[in-house]
C-alpha cells in the first residue's frame, strides 16, 4: 500500500463516517457536523493527491483546500443560523419532526 | 504507511466516529474537535503546513465552537430523544456501501506495479501561497470574500430573533 | 286506302281531347264544357257516318280495312297497335256516336241544375272516346287499354255524386266486379300472345284472328282437354261477362243506377255493357270449333256452349227479378241484364250477326227507356218509386208516347225493332242442334219481359197520381234495394227548404210536368228508331246480318216470313208477348192502384216468392256472406301476418339493435371506462408511490443520494473493467 492509497482510503473512511452520521442522527446540528466531516474528508483527499501527485509546485491542491475550508466555514455559519431559526419555529432540533415538506 | 500516519489516522477516525456516535451532542462536538485536530496533524504530516494551521484556526477554533454554541442554544432538556432516526440501519448500510465501493475503486486504481518511489516532500512557503492567491487565484479570492460577507450577513439575519426587531413582521409559517 | 280509314283514329281521339280540355275548365264554364263535348262527339258522328258510307261503298267481301302502326320496341321486336274498319266496327261506331250525341244533348237539360255540370261532361267525353277506341281497336292490347278506361269512366260516372255513400259504394262495386272479369280477360290476352305471338287481330294474314293456328292447330290443349284457343275464348268471355253483367257478375249493374240517369242510359244500357257482347263478336273466331271452316255446320265448341248457357240463364234470371222491383230505374237495369243475356245467347247459338243485331236495336230502345225514365224522374221532382207515381200520361204526353214505343220495342211487340232482333235470336235458338232449352228459356223470358214492362207502365203512366205523404217513407216489407236515390227529393223538399240537394228547379211544385224540349226531342228521335230500325234485319230482307257477315245481301222475299221454322218462332214470340201484356193489364191495370203503400198484387198472392225475387234471389247477400267475408278474412289474416310476422321481424331487428346498443354501453362503461379508470388509478397510485419518497426529511434524500453514488461508482467500475 502506497502512502497515497492509504490517505485515500482514510479519506473514504472519513467520508463514510460523515455520511453515516448525516443520514442517521436526529439532531440537525449533528447532521451539519456530519456534512462538515464529509467536506474535511474531501479536503484530505485534495492534500493527499497534491502531495503524492505530479506537479506539487503548482499548489493546486492547497489552493483548493483553502477555498474549500472558507466555503465550508461560511456554510457552517449559515447552516447553524438556519437551524436556530428552525429551532425557534419547531421548538425542536429533531429532524424527524421537521417534515412539513412531506409529499 | 509510517507509524506517524497510522497514529494520526487513528486519532482522526476515533474522533469522528465518536462525533457521530455519542449520545450527548456536546460530547459529539468535543469529539469532533479532536477529529479536526487529527486532520490538522495529517495535513502537517503531508507537508501542507498552511492548510493545517488554517484547519486548526477555522475548524477547531471557529466551526466547532460555533457548533457548541448552537448545541447549547438549542438544547431542549425536557425531551428524551433517540439519537438515531428511524430506519438508521439503512443509513448505516448505505454509508457502508459507499465506503466499500470507494475502497474498491481505490484498490483497483492502484495496480501492484504502481510502486512509485516516494517523492520528497515539496517545500512550500507561505509566500508562495500568498503569491498564488494574489496572482493566479485572485478572482476566487475575491469571490470568497464576497461569499463570506454574504454568509456573515445572511447568518446574522437568519439567526436574528424577530422579537428583537420591532420593524420585522412575524412571518407566518 | 281511303282517307277515312287512315284517319279513323280521329273518332276516339277527338272526344278524349275534348275531355282533356274540359278538365282544365273551371266549373262555371258550362257552355264551353258541354259545347266541347257535344261538338267533338258530333264530329266523331260525322266521321263515323263517313266510315259507314265508305264501308257500304265497298264490295261485301272486301269490307275489311286496317292500319297498323309500330308502337313500342322490345329489343328488336316491335309491338304494334292499330285500328280496323269492318262492318261490325262501322255499325257500332254509328250507333255509339249517334246515341251518345243524343244523350249528351239530353244531359244539358237533365244536369242543368247540378253544380258539377262541367265535370260531368268531361267524364262523358272521356267515356265516349274510350268506347270508340274499343270499337276500332285492331289489337287486343289496345282494346284492353280502352276497355279499362271505359271501366274507369263508368266508376267516375256512377259515383258522380260521390258525397252520397250509396253512390260511392256502387261505383266501387262496379269497378271491383268488372275487375274480376277483367282478370280472366288479361290472362286470356297474355296466353293468346304466348300462343300466337301477336295481339293484332288482322295483319295481312299474321293477325290472331286470321292465322291458321286458330283453326288447325292440333295439339295445344289446356285443362280438361280443351283446345287452347277455346280456353282463351272462355277467358276472354270472363271479361265480357263482367262488363256485360252476366250471371254471376251481374251484381254491379242494378247498383249502378245510383248514377245520374243519362249515365245509366249511355253506359249501362246502350254502350258500355254492350262492349262485352261486342268483344265476343270481335273474337268470335276463337269460339269456333277447331278443324272446321267457318261456314260448315258442326257441333258447338265448349266456348259456344258456355256463352249460350250463361246468356240464357242470365236472360231468365234477371227477368224474374225485374218483376218484383219498385224503382223505375232498377226495373230497367234488370231488364238490361236480361237483354244482355239474350245477346250473349244469340251470339252463342247464331253467331255475331244475331247478337249484334239485337245489341244495336236494344241500344236505341233501352236508351230511349232510360231517358224516358229520366224525364219521368225529372218531372216528378226526383221521385223514383213507381208506387208514388201514376197517371203520368196526362201530365207528360210526349214522354208517355216515346216511352210506349220503347216499351213495345223491348217487349218484342210485332213490327217494332225489338221484335225483329229478338226473333232472330229465338229463331237461331230454335235451330240450335244440341238443345231446345235455350229457346224455351228465351220464350219464357220474353213473356216475363212483356209482363214486367206492362206492370211498370201501369204503375207509372196509368191509374191515378199517388204522391207520397211528405216525411212518411214507405216501410213496405217487400221493399227491395233502396228506391230513395240521391235524385229523390220528394220528402226532403217538402220537409226542408234545402236547395243544395236538388237539381230540379221545380221542387216547389208537386204536380208532375213535362220535361223541356232539350230532353223530349232526343226521346222522339230515339222512338223513331225504336220503331223503324228493325226493318234492316227482317227475314224478308236480312240486310244487316249479311252486312255483318260480309256476304252479299239477298232479298229473300215475303215468303221467308211464312217458312215453317220462321213462322213457328214468330207466332210463338208474338203470342207470348200478347200473353204477357194481357197478364200485366189484367193484374195491374184493371183494378187501379190507388195508394202508394198498397202491397203489390203478386206480393199479396205469394209474399215469399215476391220477397225472394225482390231481393234479387239474395245473391248480394250470398256474396256478402261468402266471398266478401272470405276477402275480409284474408285481409284480417294478412293484417295479422303483417303485424306479427313482418312487424315481429322489425321488432326483432330493433330489439337486436337495442341489445347491441346495450352491450355496447356495457362494454363502454365496464371495459373502456373501467380501463381508463384503472389506468388513471394506476397513475395515481404511481404518483402516490412516488410521493412516498417526499418525506420532507433531508436525511432520506441524502440516503438516496448515497445510493445513487454507490450505483454510479459501481457502474463506472464495471465499465472500466469491461
Amino acid at each position: 500500500m502506497t502512502p497515497l492509497e492509504g490517505c485515500l482510503l482514510l479519506s473514504a473512511l472519513l467520508f463514510a463516517i460523515g455520511l453515516a452520521g448525516t443520514v442517521t442522527r436526529r439532531n440537525a446540528i449533528l447532521v451539519l457536523i456530519g456534512i462538515e466531516l464529509m467536506l474535511n474528508a474531501a479536503n484530505l483527499n485534495f492534500i493527499a493527491l497534491w502531495r503524492y501527485g505530479p506537479h506539487p509546485e503548482a499548489l493546486t491542491g492547497i489552493m483548493f483546500t483553502i477555498f474549500s475550508i472558507a466555503v465550508a466555514a461560511a456554510e457552517a455559519a449559515v447552516g447553524l443560523a438556519l437551524i436556530l431559526a428552525a429551532y425557534r419555529h419547531f421548538r425542536t432540533t429533531n429532524l424527524d419532526r421537521m417534515n412539513r415538506l412531506k409529499g | 504507511m509510517t507509524a506517524t500516519f497510522l497514529i494520526l489516522a487513528a486519532i482522526t477516525v476515533a474522533g469522528t466516529a465518536a462525533a457521530m456516535g455519542l449520545r450527548n451532542a456536546v460530547h459529539c462536538v468535543l469529539a469532533l474537535t479532536a477529529g479536526f485536530a487529527g486532520l490538522a496533524g495529517l495535513y502537517l504530516y503531508l507537508g501542507a503546513q498552511f492548510v493545517g494551521f488554517t484547519q486548526i484556526m477555522v475548524y477547531v477554533g471557529a466551526v466547532a465552537i460555533l457548533a457548541v454554541f448552537a448545541v447549547m442554544m438549542t438544547h431542549n432538556p425536557g425531551e428524551p430523544e433517540e439519537i438515531f432516526s428511524r430506519f438508521w440501519v439503512w443509513g448505516a448500510v448505505i454509508a457502508g456501501a459507499v465506503f466499500l465501493t470507494l475502497a474498491r475503486a481505490i484498490r483497483l486504481a492502484f495496480a501492484p506495479a504502481d510502486a512509485t518511489p516516494a517523492t520528497p516532500a515539496p517545500s512550500t512557503t507561505v509566500q508562495q501561497i500568498g503569491d498564488a492567491l494574489m496572482h493566479r487565484y485572485v478572482l476566487p479570492l475575491e469571490i470568497i470574500g464576497l461569499l463570506l460577507t454574504a454568509a456573515l450577513i445572511g447568518a446574522v439575519i437568519i439567526a436574528m430573533d424577530p422579537k428583537d426587531d420591532p420593524t420585522l413582521e412575524e412571518d407566518a409559517e | 286506302m281511303s282517307w277515312i280509314v287512315h284517319n279513323l283514329w280521329l273518332i276516339p281521339a277527338l272526344p278524349i281531347l275534348a275531355a282533356g280540355l274540359i278538365a282544365f275548365l273551371p266549373q262555371r264554364r258550362r257552355f264551353a264544357g258541354a259545347g266541347l263535348a257535344i261538338g267533338s262527339l258530333a264530329i266523331s258522328f260525322a266521321l263515323s257516318v263517313a266510315a259507314f258510307a265508305h264501308t257500304l261503298s265497298l264490295a261485301a267481301a272486301q269490307r275489311l280495312e286496317f292500319v297498323n302502326v309500330p308502337w313500342l320496341q322490345f329489343g328488336d321486336q316491335w309491338l304494334r297497335i292499330g285500328w280496323l274498319l269492318d262492318p261490325l266496327t262501322a255499325a257500332m261506331l254509328v250507333m255509339v256516336t249517334f246515341v251518345g250525341l243524343l244523350i249528351f244533348i239530353y244531359s244539358t237539360g237533365y244536369m242543368a241544375e247540378d253544380e258539377n255540370f262541367t265535370r260531368f261532361f268531361c267524364f262523358l267525353a272521356l267515356f265516349a272516346g274510350a268506347m270508340l277506341a274499343v270499337l276500332i281497336a285492331n289489337s287486343l292490347l289496345l282494346l284492353f287499354m280502352a276497355w279499362e278506361i271505359v271501366g274507369l269512366t263508368s266508376y267516375l260516372l256512377i259515383g258522380f255524386w260521390y258525397h252520397n255513400p250509396a253512390a260511392a259504394a256502387a261505383a266501387k262495386k262496379a269497378f271491383l266486379v268488372t275487375r274480376i272479369g277483367d282478370l280472366g280477360l288479361l290472362i286470356g290476352m297474355v296466353w293468346l300472345y304466348a300462343q300466337a305471338g301477336t295481339l293484332l287481330f288482322y295483319d295481312h294474314g299474321a293477325g290472331c284472328l286470321e292465322s291458321s293456328w286458330a283453326y288447325y292447330l292440333p295439339a295445344h290443349t289446356a285443362f280438361f282437354g280443351l283446345p287452347a284457343v277455346t280456353a282463351i275464348a272462355i277467358l276472354i268471355f270472363c271479361g265480357a261477362a263482367g262488363k256485360s253483367g252476366q250471371v254471376p257478375l251481374h251484381v254491379w249493374l242494378p247498383d249502378a243506377m245510383e248514377g245520374p240517369t243519362p249515365v245509366s242510359a249511355l253506359i249501362h244500357a246502350a254502350t258500355m255493357v254492350a262492349a262485352g257482347v261486342f268483344l265476343m263478336a270481335r273474337v268470335y273466331r276463337f269460339m269456333w270449333p277447331l278443324h272446321v271452316a267457318i261456314d260448315a255446320y258442326t257441333a258447338p265448341s265448349a266456348a259456344q256452349y258456355l256463352v249460350t248457357w250463361v246468356g240464357a240463364i242470365t236472360a231468365l234470371f234477371a227477368a224474374t227479378i225485374a218483376v218484383a222491383q219498385f224503382d223505375i230505374k232498377r226495373i230497367l237495369a234488370y231488364s238490361t241484364v236480361s237483354q244482355l243475356g239474350y245477346m250473349m245467347m244469340g251470339l252463342g247459338v247464331g253467331g255475331p250477326a244475331v247478337g249484334i243485331f239485337h245489341l244495336i236495336t236494344h241500344a236505341f230502345f233501352k236508351a230511349l227507356l232510360f231517358l224516358g225514365a229520366g224525364s219521368v224522374i225529372h218531372g216528378c221532382a226526383g221521385e223514383q218509386d213507381i208506387r208514388r207515381m201514376g197517371g203520368l200520361r196526362k201530365f207528360m204526353p210526349v214522354t208517355f208516347a216515346a216511352y210506349s214505343a220503347g216499351m213495345l220495342a223491348l217487349c218484342g211487340f210485332p213490327l217494332f225493332a225489338g221484335f225483329w232482333s229478338k226473333d232472330a235470336i229465338l229463331d237461331a235458338a230454335h235451330l240450335w242442334a244440341p238443345s231446345h232449352i235455350p229457346f224455351y228459356i228465351g220464350t219464357l223470358g220474353a213473356l216475363l219481359t212483356a209482363f214486367y214492362m206492362t206492370r211498370q207502365m201501369a204503375y207509372v203512366f196509368f191509374g191515378t197520381l199517388r204522391p207520397a205523404t211528405p216525411g212518411h217513407p214507405s216501410h213496405h216489407p217487400a221493399e227491395t234495394e233502396k228506391p230513395i236515390a240521391y235524385e229523390d227529393v220528394a220528402e226532403i223538399a217538402a220537409a226542408v227548404e234545402s236547395d243544395a240537394h236538388t237539381h230540379d228547379p221545380h221542387a216547389h211544385t208537386h204536380h208532375p210536368h213535362e220535361s223541356p224540349a232539350v230532353m223530349t226531342v232526343p226521346l222522339v228521335i230515339l222512338a223513331a228508331f225504336a220503331v223503324l230500325l228493325g226493318f234492316v234485319g227482317t227475314p224478308v230482307w236480312p240486310w244487316f246480318q249479311a252486312f255483318l257477315n260480309r256476304t252479299p245481301p239477298e232479298t229473300a222475299g215475303l215468303h221467308a216470313l211464312i217458312e215453317p221454322a220462321v213462322l213457328t218462332v214468330t207466332a210463338t214470340s208474338s203470342a207470348v208477348v200478347f200473353l204477357g201484356i194481357l197478364l200485366g193489364w189484367w193484374l195491374y191495370s184493371r183494378n187501379a192502384i190507388t195508394r202508394a203503400d198498397a202491397p203489390d198484387i203478386l206480393d199479396r198472392t205469394s209474399p215469399a216468392a215476391f220477397t225472394f225475387l225482390g231481393h234479387a234471389w239474395y245473391i248480394n247477400e250470398l256474396y256478402g256472406a261468402t266471398l266478401v267475408r272470405l276477402n275480409s278474412t284474408l285481409a284480417t289474416l294478412s293484417d295479422i301476418f303483417d303485424r306479427f310476422v313482418f312487424g315481429g321481424i322489425v321488432q326483432l331487428v330493433s330489439w337486436a339493435a337495442l341489445s347491441v346498443a346495450h352491450v355496447d354501453r356495457l362494454f363502454d362503461t365496464a371495459i373502456i371506462n373501467g380501463g381508463f379508470d384503472a389506468g388513471t388509478h394506476t397513475v395515481r397510485f404511481g404518483g402516490w408511490l412516488t410521493t412516498r419518497f417526499q418525506t420532507g426529511r433531508p436525511q432520506t434524500y441524502l440516503r438516496c443520494i448515497g445510493l445513487a453514488l454507490v450505483a454510479l461508482v459501481l457502474y463506472l467500475l464495471w465499465g472500466a473493467h469491461a
